[in-house]
């Protein structure tokens, strides 16, 4: 099983410093998983211009294809103007409109206000649903108060991601045995 | 009513193949041909066609890699010269990156050499190899195409061409050789996707070869409505226009083994064209008579292209099934079911008295 992390903001350190804690969850809790974290302001991305995914190449080829080859995508994103950066929204651009089908989605967003708790739901989670991802329902929130020095210092986060980890990681094993089941009745 | 595009209604509706000259890696065994032998099996696949007596074939260009037909006039010479009755024609001709008065005297040449079986089917192309190769901008993929064409039409129907645009050099009293065997050739447009492509199309007056490749048959009715309804609008008679539907079809012995056999090659096509595979949910429904993707044993494929001519009412349909890889053997099965079985019965069954 493959579990790719985005850091989905090419802006400021939080979104990175909560999903570098979230992915070392995974490889600690599920050391056989395949564990990647793509955070975007490594690499240099374009704009979608429409054409498929694999008819792009370097940097943009390579995060598309990644994300498109993962079992779990786990997305971190902060909160920028009351919904996700357009970052994020350009991957979901770049990829096919069914690009999540059979994939489990889970969140981790940063926000420098408790007045984003439901940013994701109106903003986020309808662009996965479009998207055919199966959806981690809760999300971890992290605030701004949540840091000391480019760490989470918040008991209540570090149990929460540990949960999310969790159900990611059970809720993909559950997509592995429907899709078995419905395969099975299949004779192709 | 359709003698200008060769088309006789009274023999029903037409059956042939088409190629999109993917060149893929075979999934059952990993296996690729070479190029050459790629390029040579669709030249022995139009001979057997020929031989079988299906009305048409046609093999049409992607520029970029996972293709071998980039050449695809240069092909249809070589079947031209190897067949005898079948009808070649493209499928399709990325014209927006073309120049019309080319694609012309390919053509015209093509209808030469085949004593008269050629036909252009013109499209914009939904792959963006040809526009990055011959520096043409994405952008301007509408008024490329519209403009193209429009000189395409133009061409054929005038002996002499005064023409200006943007995209290509103008033409003063220009003439084109050399001319089609009977004046013309039969021009077809390629639409895909949703009806707007359909409405130029019936617009414009020209025929239209529509892609039908899976999902329900219904939601393609509603182009081929538009499709006339627009022609009538703006001064056609659409019955005088064919209509061409396509789609990818496998077809064997018993439903069983057609599902079981094709699942990996549509699934290779998809994952390697599109970038992500055919969910088996889906392909499962194409078990319905209602669902377009045609694989099956050749009765359900009987079922389905009559189901669909009651719903389109098509002059032709034309069969994709060397897609993703399928080894030539089983193409050459195909070819052999879709003549002796099921054209002779969707033939009797649609055959205008």
């Amino acid at each position: 099983m493959k579990i790719v992390g985005i850091a989905g903001s090419i802006v400021g350190s939080k979104t990175k410093i909560a999903m570098e804690y979230t992915m070392d969850k995974v490889r600690e809790k599920y050391p056989n998983a395949e564990v990647e974290l793509i955070d975007l302001g490594a690499y240099n991305i374009v704009y979608s211009d429409g054409r498929n995914y694999i008819d792009y190449d370097g940097d943009t080829k390579y995060v598309t294809e990644t994300i498109m080859a993962a079992d779990a995508l786990i997305i971190g994103t902060p909160t920028f103007q009351a919904s996700i950066p357009g970052t994020l929204k350009n991957i979901f651009d770049l990829l096919p409109e069914n690009a999540f089908r059979e994939k489990v989605v889970s969140m981790v967003v940063t926000a420098g206000t408790s007045k984003h708790f439901l940013m994701v739901e109106q903003q986020l989670k309808p662009i996965l649903a479009y998207m055919k991802a199966t959806i981690v329902p809760t999300y971890v929130f992290v605030e701004e108060q949540d840091f000391h020095r480019k760490e989470i210092v918040n008991d209540d986060v570090h149990f929460r991601i540990n949960r999310l980890v969790d159900d990611t990681v059970q809720m993909m094993d559950v997509v592995n045995m429907i899709r078995e089941a419905k395969e099975a009745a299949y004779d192709f | 009513m359709m003698e200008q595009y060769r088309i006789k209604p009274e023999n029903g509706i037409e059956i042939g193949i088409y190629s999109i000259g993917d060149y893929l890696n075979d999934p059952m065994t990993g296996h690729q041909i070479s190029e050459q032998q790629r390029i040579q099996e669709l030249i022995e696949a139009a001979k057997l066609a020929d031989d079988a007596g299906l009305d048409v074939f046609a093999v049409g260009e992607s520029h970029q890699p996972k293709f071998a037909t980039q050449a695809h006039t240069v092909i249809l010479g070589a079947i031209a010269q190897a067949t005898k009755n079948i009808k070649i024609a493209s499928s399709a001709t990325v014209l927006s990156t073309a120049d019309p008065v080319r694609v012309y005297e390919d053509f015209a040449t093509l209808d030469l050499i085949s004593n008269g079986r050629a036909e252009i089917v013109a499209g914009r192309g939904s792959r963006l190899g040809a526009y990055e190769l011959f520096g043409y901008d994405v952008r301007d993929y509408e008024e490329l195409f519209e403009e193209k064409m429009d000189l395409l039409l133009q061409i054929n129907e005038e002996k002499q061409i005064t023409w200006s645009g943007q995209y290509r050099p103008s033409l003063n009293n220009a003439q084109i050789f050399p001319q089609p065997l009977n004046g013309k050739l039969p021009i077809w447009r390629a639409v895909g996707g949703p009806p707007a492509s359909a409405i130029k199309a019936g617009r414009a007056g020209v025929p239209m070869m529509l892609t039908t490749l899976g999902g329900p048959a219904m939601a393609f009715k509603t182009s081929v409505d538009m499709y006339r309804a627009m022609a009538h609008e703006y001064g056609h008679d659409p019955a005088t226009l064919p209509i061409s539907t396509t789609s990818l079809l496998y077809t064997a012995e018993d439903s069983q083994t057609a599902m079981r056999e094709f699942y990996p090659y549509i699934n290779n096509t998809m994952l390697q064209l599109r970038g992500s595979g055919y969910p088996k949910a889906q392909f499962a429904e194409s078990k319905s008579v209602r669902d377009a993707l045609m694989v099956g044993s050749p009765q359900q494929i009987i079922e389905k292209l009559l189901y669909q001519y009651e719903l389109y009412g098509q002059q032709r349909f034309l069969a994709q099934i060397d897609a993703g890889g399928v080894p030539f053997e089983k193409i050459a099965k195909n070819i052999e079911l879709l003549a002796t079985e099921i054209m002779p019965a969707v033939k009797k069954a649609t055959a205008q008295k």
